[in-house]
């Protein structure tokens, strides 16, 4: 068996989870925290892959990063940068489809505790960013962390947008989901077999995991007594 | 010397108060939904008033039109109501938090009597010992003036009889004004040289018990 797409799909997975990770918890802050002006709109923005068929994304973002779109043209001008049908494409198509979940954990986690705790340590003479990895992170970390996992699942299993924007390129851009259809478009069952069976695997792990942790995250802070 | 003097709307009314007070214990009494907390809040500075003025010993935190002076730099103690101690550090990492030296927080873990519990995390120990801790870390910050957000209101009977008497003897050493937020009268008796009645956001009556 050939293993490049594991290889591949977890390289384009952990980029994408680390893209997501940072742009999430950024936007979470600003977005989420505050009120503002239009602020469902932006939100309704950022969670719209949540929705739509992968297909409607995949194509926005062929229109999009396209050699004769809007992005697509700026970056192959500026940086020479190919994004349409490289593995790139399939980072892209991952951190669009994953996002969603991630700033919904990260807002859930940001307003999932007690915001007196942020005051306590500003009385006490801490700078915003010291209230920040002080306190709100480490508190926010257990749902973010379930984020995390959430984004890198997702990602890890994004089929049609990734389709769409990457094509099926053996050995460029032929992550697992990927394979699995055009093993069994060409009639190879036990390659797809196989690779059905990892990912079930990896799924169900993940999703175990997520149920354990966030239980014993509920408890964590509770009162013994 | 405390000077509060603001206003500021509130959906169901507006807080309209004078204040003018020396280093002793300043009760704010009320019923619940009387802008106590509010009071004490722009103080601190986590709520800022419509107009008006809030100084401390000649140093102003708010006037109006002018940008408030920050939190961090206020040097408030404050005891919030369900004491807000971080879960995710022990009790000691609370109190250095923002402690200015450790000379003092020995001191302070010695007079309180917290030394046992240094350690521990807050989910594991009792109520009167959390209150013990928060005003530990409160007082650690040397702050020129101490709130206290109805610090009592979850303790049983007993434990909030020796926790007003630890109150009262950190008071005489300390010695700095304590403003405190309650809506037990006893309690305020028991405590405070002032009494302030509030109600509505207004002042209704300024009572003078015979410790202040």
């Amino acid at each position: 068996m050939n293993y490049t797409p594991l290889i591949l799909s977890l390289k384009v997975a952990s980029i994408a989870t680390c893209i997501v990770f940072i742009l999430g918890l950024i936007l979470a802050m600003l977005i989420a925290r505050n009120e503002f002006l239009g602020k469902s709109i932006v939100e309704g923005i950022i969670l719209l892959p949540l929705v739509l068929p992968p297909t409607v994304v995949g194509f926005s973002l062929l229109f999009l990063f396209g050699k004769n779109g809007p992005i697509g043209s700026l970056l192959m001008n500026w940086f020479d940068l190919q994004i349409v049908f490289t593995w790139i494409g399939a980072v892209v198509a991952s951190v669009v489809v994953a996002f969603p979940l991630m700033y919904q954990s990260a807002s859930a986690a940001f307003q999932n505790y007690d915001k007196n705790l942020e005051n306590a340590a500003k009385v006490m003479g801490a700078s915003k960013w010291k209230v920040f990895w002080t306190i709100s992170f480490p508190l926010a970390w257990p749902g973010l962390l379930a984020g995390l996992v959430l984004t890198f699942a997702r990602s890890l299993g994004e089929f049609g947008a990734t389709l769409m924007i990457a094509g099926f390129i053996p050995g460029k851009t032929d992550t697992i989901p990927l394979t699995i259809y055009f093993a069994v478009q060409s009639g190879n069952s036990k390659v797809a077999t196989s690779w059905v069976i990892i990912l079930i695997i990896l799924g169900f792990c993940a999703i175990i995991w997520i149920n354990w942790w966030s239980k014993r995250n509920l408890l964590r802070y509770k009162s013994e007594k | 010397m405390l000077v509060v003097k603001i206003k500021k709307k509130l959906p169901h009314f507006t807080i309209d108060v004078e204040l003018k007070e020396n280093n002793d214990i300043i009760i704010l009494f009320g019923p619940s939904g009387s802008g106590k907390t509010t009071i004490l809040n722009c103080i601190a500075g986590f709520d800022i008033p419509d107009e008006g003025l809030i100084a401390l010993n000649q140093k102003a935190f708010y006037t109006t039109n002018r940008e408030a002076v920050k939190i961090q730099q206020r040097k408030v103690g404050y005891v919030f109501q369900d004491f807000a101690l971080f879960p995710h550090m022990t009790v000691e990492k609370n109190i250095q938090y923002g402690m200015k030296s450790k000379e003092l927080m020995n001191r302070l873990v010695k007079v309180i009597g917290i030394e046992h519990l240094l350690q521990k995390y807050p989910k594991q120990i009792s109520g009167g010992e959390k209150q013990r801790v928060a005003l530990a870390r409160a007082l650690a910050t040397e702050p020129d003036i101490l709130l206290l957000d109805e610090p009592f209101s979850s303790l049983d009977q007993e434990t909030k009889r020796e926790c007003y008497y630890e109150l009262l003897r950190l008071h005489e050493i300390w010695k700095i004004p304590i403003i405190m937020v309650t809506h037990d009268y006893e309690e305020a008796k028991r405590l405070g040289s002032h009494i302030i009645h509030l109600k509505k956001g207004e002042i209704i009556k300024k009572e003078k018990l015979h410790g202040g």
